[in-house]
Parts: C-alpha cells; structure tokens; sequence
C-alpha cells in the first residue's frame, strides 16, 4: 500500500515476540512464537482492526506496540520515531502520544483511587498544571465521555461496567493521544451497554481525529467500527484488506472459515449461509506447523503448503498470506 | 408437541444483608420434546439463576425456590426426594456450563469422570465403564478417544473439555440438556465445532435442549423458540422467526438492533440509554422503563402482565398490547 508516510501516525515493521518456555536441563530451551512478522502501517484518524482467535498474538500484539512488553525484533514506529529501544523516561513522553483502553473495566481501574484522581492522573504526570485547573479538565474530560462530573469524587465500584470503560476512555484521552489501543474494549459489557461505548469512540475520532487500532473478536463488530481489517492467526497477518472489500469477499481460507463461523442474529441468514467449520483446534504456538501455519486445519491444503511458508503478498487491492489466493477458481467449494 | 419440561410460576428469591432480591419472578415456560428453547438475556436477567433452579442447584442460604412448579415428565422437581433427585440430575436432564475447567475435577482422569456417571445412572462395572467411555468420546468427536480417556483435564484445550462435558451430560442419554452458555468461553471457529455436535446429537437422540444464552447470533442459529427475561422476569416468548422478524418489546428490538451493530444514524448505533437496573433498586412499574424510547406515564406506576398479543406471543408492555407497532 503507497499511503503518504506523513499520514501514518503508527506503524509496526517485521515485529517478532517469543517467549521462552520453562525447560529441563539438557532439553533444548523452546519458545513460543507469540508473533512471527507483523507490519502495518495505521493512519491519522483512520481504524484498523486486528481480528482473530485466542492466541493469535493479538494482545502481544498490543502489548508490544505500548512497550509493556519488550518485543524480540522489528521495530515500532511512532509519529515518526522509533520507539522500540527507548528507554524508560524516553517512553513516558511518547506514551502522551499512544494511549490504551483494556477489555476490562473491573481489573484495569485503581478502587481507591477516586474517579477524579483516575482521569487526572495522566494529567499530572506528563503536564505542570496546577490542581485547580486538572480539576477544571478533569470535569470538561468526564463530560466528553458522557458522564456528569459529579462522578469526579466517586469510586470505580459506584459504577456499573459501561461508566467504568467510560473512564477507561476518559483517563486515555487525558493526554490528547494520537493513537488509542482499544483491546476488546466492550466485550465485558452487555449487548445493550456496548452500542454506547462504540458511539462514543467513534464521536471522539470524529471530533479530535484520534487513530484507534481496534483488537476484537467480535467480527460483526469490527465491520462496523474499522476502515481496515487484519486477521490474524498464530503470531502473523493473514490478510489485511478495506473493510469494504473484506465485505465483499474473503481470500484467505482461515478469514473465510472464521467469519463464516460467527453466529449472526438472523435466522434467515443464517440458513442461507454456508458455514465452514473448521476442523480441530488451533495448534500450539511452541511448535506452529512448517510451511503455512494454518495447513493443519485448512480444507484445501496442498502439499506445497507443508513445504513452504507463503509470505504476505499482495492480491488485487489487500495483502493474503496464502500460495493460492487469488487463483480462478480457489478455493472450490466444500462438498 | 408434548412437553418434557413445564415451568409454572417459578420464583427464585436470595436474601442478601442489603435486602431481599427477586432473582427470578413468575417465570412460566414449557420446553416440548425434542425443541430448543432459548431463555435470552443480559447479565442479571435470572437466566442463569431459573437454569440453576431446575435442578434445585439454588444454594440455600441465600437462595430459595419461594414458589412455583417444575414439571419435568409429570413429576414436579420440587418436591422430590433428594435420592429422587438425584437420579433425576446428570440422568434425565443433564447440564453443562459455561467454563468446562470449573466443572471437570482436576484430578481425575476424563475416563473416571465420564465414568462415575455411568457407574451412577447405570450401574455399568469398570470394564464396560471404559469401553463406554471411549465411545461417547468418539461420539463427541474427541480424536484418538482411547489416549484422551487416560488423561487429566489440564491435558485438554478448551473445545476439547467441552465436548468432554457433552459426553457427560450424554452418557445416560437424557431427555433433557440444559446448556448454560455452553460456547462463550470459545472461540467462533470451535464455537462452530460446538454448537454443530450439539445439533446432530440432539437430532440423533431426540433430545430436548434448554440454552441459556446472551448471544442471539447462537439463538438465530440453534432454537425454535425464544424467551427474552429481563431483570428476572420474561418479556416476551416467540418462535425464532416471530423474535427476529416481528419483536414486539421494546426492549427484545433495542437487543436485537445492538446484536446485529445495525446503523441508524449515520454511521452511528441505536443505542438502549442507562444500565441494567440494580436488584436492590429496582425501578416502579415496568423495570425497563427508564430505558425505553416509548413508555407511557402507566409504565412507570404498575407492572405490564404478560398478555398475548397474538396466538403463542406473549409480551410483558403495555405499548406493544396497545396495538400493532
């Protein structure tokens, strides 16, 4: 993709994390290849989804976009800069640039902490203001999301699960941020909860132009809130397209197999669809299959797919990582 | 249909230092032979507490059954003897959760847990115990079922431990499986896998499935029939079709339109305004009136009774029995 690089507020190159596994003695030392490869490019005001299964790499992934984890190679480009090796109090200033919001608003609030000190925390690490003015944003922040400031003097328990990511959003916005990191942000709420946190993510980007990479699971979801769409599964992208085009049609056998397993809320469609259900599970990250990681349940797997890994290319107007992709007539259809 | 399960007027009360709460209120539904029936709805909804209250799995205290019937073949549940009971539990109507690594012991073997049921409920000797267990493990679609039977459930992934509960809950081929969120801690593509089996085996056995769930994409895919319950009471019952296509409470339309992220305005969701009301503080009337685009000042004084509203549509507002929407 030839995006004008002055456009791309954050972007990944090549990145790697494994973890080492505990081992015996005299057995070899083993990883698990959390991510093997990842790149993309987010741009100013634009979101990009990542979309996968458990163990896909997609909370490493965030993780070590925000330097909360060390990744074992690429690089981490931020605004411009490389992020990847800065140091502790380098890092603070750059974080004013990159917030995060977390799946979930029980566990990622501090309970003695009133509300007012939540939000206002950011405020008085990364700027000099005097108490009286934080007070002053922390109220206009509050409203910005949609709570009465009031809330300021309250605890997290006083608030049910939606007010709570409220905050959560509230305390990231605090520093005027470029890029958000939204893991799974409303997938603690209830149904009737969530449409209300993603209004007002998407208000928010309307207004101040904030970038959002928008980790979910929930495909139906991602359709709605992102401009771009990547699947992954076992540490790498397996495609990465528009969100429209991803509409249209699918490439990759594994974006086909999963957006065809999640249940839609309409029996009509449903029964017109054809689900492909895969079979077994997702293989141990420790030992990913040779060759395409995805052969071991993929239904039209070759011989060659064993033998060589496909790299991330380009078919038509997205990036597949599948040898066949984009060939007349694959893949046929299931019997 | 005849029905293998009848609720009549259950009500499920806990007692808490903060006051009584009514975790489940008036709930009558009727599960046919060989249906699925959906009870749907968000957290503190009672659907999970109603699926607990069938078996008496109600811990007391602070939980009570304070009324109503559970007619299951005839026999009201409620006041069978514990022995009755049971025989009744993991043989008639089986049950699985949510998480399957909170429900299967740790430290024994999936072949002695699939077992004990059989030992139970059938009184099979060892041998015959280990040869059954290998085969509902192949039936559930575990592959290599002779090595898995031998080993622990820390062994297994996630998929795999479900369809080891499924075998469970099959070994004595019950008349009726509750299953309480059985695919939310999995991922959609076994998910898939999941619901797939649960399809086809109900089909092969004639069995008759009671789901408790929040997702209504599982609903449109698997039940004939749907409850919607909202702050322990039903709103509204329907068949798939009737829910999906023609929902008549507002708050089954504001749940539907958030589960298929429809766009109303713009590029923006409807959204359902406020929260899921607090048991301790549970608003006058109707209890989803402070969030409903079109209550009337009457819904906020009594609460709607369910009436129906067509034949087999039973709706709890007083809007939707008004007229046609």
């Amino acid at each position: 993709m030839s995006e004008g690089r002055a456009d791309v507020v954050l972007e990944a190159v090549d990145l790697v994390k494994h973890f080492p596994v505990k081992h015996g003695l005299f057995q070899p030392a083993r990883h698990v290849h959390a991510l093997d490869g990842v790149s993309f490019a987010l741009k100013r005001g634009e979101t990009l989804a990542i979309v996968g299964e458990s163990g896909c790499g997609k909370t490493t992934l965030a993780k070590c976009l925000m330097r909360l984890d060390e990744p074992t190679g690429g690089r981490v480009v931020l605004l411009g800069d490389d992020i990847t090796h800065l140091g502790q109090g380098a890092l603070r200033g750059l974080r004013r640039r990159m917030q995060i919001v977390f799946q979930d608003p029980y566990a990622s609030l501090n309970p003695r902490w009133s509300i007012g000190s939540i939000v206002g925390d950011p405020i008085r690490l990364h700027e000099k203001v005097p108490a009286a003015e934080r007070r002053r944003r922390v109220a206009e922040l509050l409203e910005t999301v949609g709570l009465d400031p009031g809330y300021a003097d309250r605890h997290p328990h006083e608030l049910s699960g939606g007010q709570r990511q409220r905050v959560a959003i509230a305390r990231a916005l605090a520093v005027n941020p470029s890029v958000i990191i939204c893991d799974e942000p409303v997938s603690a709420l209830d149904v009737s909860i969530q449409a209300q946190v993603i209004n007002l993510l998407k208000r928010l980007q309307a207004k101040l132009g904030i970038a959002y990479l928008f980790i979910s699971h929930n495909l139906a979801l991602v359709e709605h809130i992102s401009d771009r769409i990547a699947v992954m599964y076992l540490g790498q992208v397996v495609e990465l397209a528009d969100t429209r085009s991803m509409r249209r049609e699918l490439l990759h056998p594994y974006s086909k197999a999963l957006f065809s397993a999640a249940p839609v809320a309409d029996p009509d469609a449903s029964a017109r669809r054809t689900r492909i259900i895969l079979s077994g599970d997702v293989p141990s990250p420790v030992d990913p299959p040779s060759g395409c990681r995805f052969r071991t349940r993929c239904p039209w797997k070759q011989p060659r797919c064993a033998a060589e890994s496909p790299a991330l290319r380009a078919v038509g107007d997205r990036l597949v990582r599948c040898h066949f992709a984009g060939e007349p007539g694959f893949p046929a259809p299931l019997a | 249909m005849s029905a293998v399960l009848e609720v009549e007027e259950l009500a499920v009360r806990f007692r808490t230092t903060r006051g009584t709460v009514n975790a489940v209120d008036g709930l009558s539904f009727r599960v046919g032979e060989g249906e699925t029936v959906a009870l749907v709805g968000e957290s503190g909804s009672g659907k999970s507490t109603a699926a607990l209250a069938l078996l008496r799995l109600i811990a007391d205290p602070p939980g009570r059954i304070a009324a109503g019937r559970i007619l299951f073949e005839g026999r009201d549940i409620l006041g069978l003897r514990e022995d009755e009971l049971r025989e009744v539990r993991g043989g008639r109507i089986a049950m699985i959760f949510q998480d399957p690594m909170m429900a299967l012991n740790p430290v024994y073997t999936i072949e002695r847990q699939v077992g004990e049921v059989l030992a139970l409920h059938a009184g099979m000797g060892r041998e015959a115990r280990a040869k059954e267990v290998v085969e509902l493990l192949r039936l559930v679609g575990v592959p290599a079922p002779e090595e898995r039977a031998k080993q622990y459930p820390h062994n297994l992934s996630g998929g795999m431990r479900q369809r080891v509960m499924i075998a469970m809950a099959l070994a004595c081929k019950p008349k009726l499986l509750i299953a309480d969120e059985p695919t939310t801690a999995l991922d959609v593509t076994v998910q898939a896998q999941v619901l797939d089996l649960i399809q086809s085996l109900k089909d092969r056995f004639g069995m008759a499935v009671l789901l408790i769930t929040h997702d209504l994409g599982v609903v449109a895919e698997t039940a004939h029939r749907v409850i919607v319950m909202y702050a322990g009471r039903k709103v509204e019952e329907g068949t798939t079709a009737q829910i999906f296509k023609d929902p008549r409470h507002p708050y089954t339309k504001g749940l539907l339109e958030a589960a298929k992220w429809e766009e109303v305005d713009g590029a923006m969701l409807r959204e359902i305004p406020g929260a899921v009301p607090s048991p301790f503080d549970m608003p006058r009337g109707c209890a989803f009136s402070p969030r409903c685009g079109v209550a009337v000042p009457r819904c906020r004084e009594s609460v709607p009774p369910l009436v129906e509203v067509a034949p087999g549509r039973p709706v709890a507002c007083f809007v939707a029995q008004e007229g046609p929407s």
